[in-house]
């Protein structure tokens, strides 16, 4: 053991691969507790506190730390873990939807900790309505019924014979942000202000065809989207958006979709408010009149300042949020990246545009090409930390001018109590001691 | 879409695609110019197939299915299957289980855009009768959802819209009264009129 720490030091001054100064940190501490007690358990203690806080951070009281696999003092000296079945996270990463636990309640995708634009499957936020069913793809089928030529039952298999197609959108549920909106609180995450939105690459089959496969009739005006799960969850939508860009999918991320979005089949609209992407899809009804389900009338509905209430209201306005830095980051001088995400319901983000003095001036944010339609898109922009008190900020423009407005103005319009559809800019302050608190008074 | 008049018409349609699809052919032409069946994939279904999950009731009454009820039958049979959840006057336990009930005049005048606080209620917000319908039979009781006959189905419906306020407590409500009631805050539902650029709405 005491030979293998000696090899260990001699491999980091010798070895010429580069270093990154968290891990010459990471090295110099294990090798010094290593010395006293041995290498193997104890370098897991010293390990996970340094991932977890990132370099420099003064995160608030370290949570206890589970048991995680002996880590070698040097990975490169022993032979490394066998192939697997199916892949797992590092023990160092733990990423969480924080579930509310409830069969009619929701979990949050963890922002803060992805990189990129996609989703990962199984950090995809959850909304359910009456649990996630339990369904047996070879006895589940699509009934297409109602103003068309011939009603058609479509197993799960059949459908996945229609030509395909891949394309890559968002879902956000339009009660994403309630609680921000209506009281912020310093201590919210990103997780927790906007964390009911994902961004997934759909594979299905373009709704058109499988209409037309039905003979759908073109005075249909609107169309009933029905799942399959313990509430037959349903929503009316209009047959324009049913002709122009809907799918029906089946696999999100490469592989099928998982129960939670709606295994084996999910009406997608790219988009609409996330409950009208209906999972576990079982029958499209056309007809010539909305339903007014519970889902688009007792719920899904926006009261509005002049006593009326916003019925229908789909398309998800443009939206951006910085997930770094972000509570409870805690930031030393010098350079960061301030790096978000932004997204808009009706096409393209043009730009993100990112204030690091409170709202005084703003910059234009390097976008991640490609900016996709009804897609998150990732920004960022290099900012150096002077220690100075401040508000980080940032604000969404879409291809139809549409600017993301400040809290104020949506509150002057909707109102402190409407229902759905937040997205005023929210931002961060960074106070002088470096720690970051969130700042949802715009 | 039910209704005497439809199901002969699918029967019939049904008959004539069956075919198509047997034939193999693709990309076909009906007589009467329709295109239908390009890929010929799934089969055309059957008027029971149809029946089996057709349940939507609209707000014109279409897909009310026969029978009645009556509030006082509904009122014991909410305290029976549903008052563990929504509580014995369907005040409910929020945030997970809504409160039902409730004419709170301070919750009147559709003020809720002021305050997020206001209980909203089938009385105080809701737009159409016969939604109570639909979201019962699709959904409850949670914990055994289909399970409710459709003369439970009015009965309830009856004593939610009745101790609500919105019809009396005598009322008998079967398919034809049901489409007839008026919730007392239909008008106030607007079409969305956002429509990006530079307005915020």
């Amino acid at each position: 053991m005491d030979e293998r720490v000696t090899d260990v030091e001699g491999a980091r001054t010798t070895d010429a691969r580069p270093t990154d100064a968290a891990g010459e940190e990471l090295l110099s501490r294990r090798t010094l507790i290593t010395g006293a007690v041995g290498a193997l358990g104890v370098a897991v203690a010293a390990g996970i506190p340094l991932m977890a806080g990132g370099q420099g951070a003064k995160a608030p009281a370290a949570p206890p730390v589970p048991a995680v696999p002996v880590v070698p003092v040097d990975a490169t000296k022993v032979p490394g873990a066998p192939t697997t079945a199916v892949g797992t996270r590092s023990p160092f990463v733990k990423p969480s939807r924080a579930p509310v636990g409830e069969i009619t309640g929701n979990s949050l995708t963890p922002l803060q900790d992805l990189a990129g634009t996609i989703t990962p499957a199984d950090l995809h936020f959850e909304r359910h309505h009456a649990g996630i069913p339990f369904i047996d793809p070879s006895r589940h089928s699509l009934l297409i019924h109602g103003m068309v030529a011939t009603p058609l039952v479509l197993s799960v298999e059949e459908i996945r014979r229609f030509p395909p197609v891949t394309r890559t959108a968002f879902i956000e549920c339009s009660g994403n942000g309630r609680a921000a909106y209506r009281e912020p609180k310093p201590d919210t995450t990103p997780q927790k202000a906007a964390g009911l939105v994902g961004n997934t690459e759909w594979t299905g089959v373009p709704l058109k065809v499988l209409l037309d496969e039905a003979g759908a009739r073109k005075d249909a005006t609107w169309m009933l989207a029905e799942g399959g799960d313990a509430c037959l969850l349903a929503r009316s939508i209009p047959m324009a958006k049913a002709w122009d860009d809907a799918l029906v999918v089946w696999a999100q991320n490469g592989e099928p979709l998982r129960p939670e979005q709606g295994f084996p089949l999910r009406l997608l609209l790219p988009g609409f408010e996330g409950n009208t992407s209906v999972k576990w899809l079982r029958r499209l009804e056309l007809g010539a009149r909305p339903w007014m389900t519970r889902w688009e009338t007792s719920k899904y509905t926006d009261p509005l300042p002049d006593g009326t209430a916003r019925q229908f209201s789909f398309d998800m306005d443009a939206k951006s949020i910085i997930t770094s830095p972000a509570f409870p980051q805690a930031l030393t001088k010098g350079w960061w990246p301030i790096s978000g995400l932004a997204w808009s319901g009706r096409g393209k983000i043009t730009h993100v545009e990112v204030s690091t003095d409170s709202g005084s001036s703003w910059s234009q944010a390097t976008l991640h090409a490609p900016a996709l339609d009804r897609a998150l898109v990732r920004f960022t922009h290099m900012w150096e930390w002077t220690g100075r008190e401040t508000v980080l900020l940032s604000r969404a423009i879409d291809e139809t001018g549409y600017v993301q407005p400040t809290r104020a103005e949506l509150v002057k319009v909707r109102g402190i109590g409407t229902d759905f559809h937040f997205n005023p800019i929210v931002g961060w302050k960074v106070q002088g001691d470096g720690h970051v608190v969130f700042h949802g008074e715009t | 879409m039910r209704g005497a008049l439809i199901v002969p018409l699918v029967l019939v349609v049904a008959a004539c695609s069956r075919d198509a699809a047997s034939s193999g052919a693709s990309a076909r032409a009906s007589a009467t110019g329709e295109p239908t069946r390009h890929y010929g994939l799934g089969h055309a279904a059957s008027a029971a197939e149809v029946a089996a999950r057709d349940i939507d009731v609209g707000p014109d009454g279409e897909g009310l299915p026969p029978g009645s009820g009556t509030a006082q039958q509904g009122a014991i049979i909410f305290q029976a299957k549903c008052s563990m959840c929504h509580g014995p006057k369907g005040q409910g336990m929020p945030p997970v289980f809504p409160a039902l009930i409730g004419r709170d005049p301070k919750a009147e005048g559709f003020s809720f855009a002021k305050d997020w606080k206001l209980v909203k209620t089938i009385g105080n917000y809701w737009p159409h009768a016969t939604t109570v319908f639909d979201y019962v039979r699709r959904a409850m009781p949670q914990v055994l959802p289909g399970s409710l006959t459709n003369d439970e189905l009015y009965a309830l419906t009856a004593y939610l819209l009745a101790s609500n306020q919105v019809i009396p407590m005598t009322t008998t409500l079967d398919a034809a009264s049901l489409k007839q009631v008026k919730m007392p805050y239909v008008d106030r539902f607007v079409v969305d009129n956002r429509r990006g650029g530079k307005d915020v709405k």
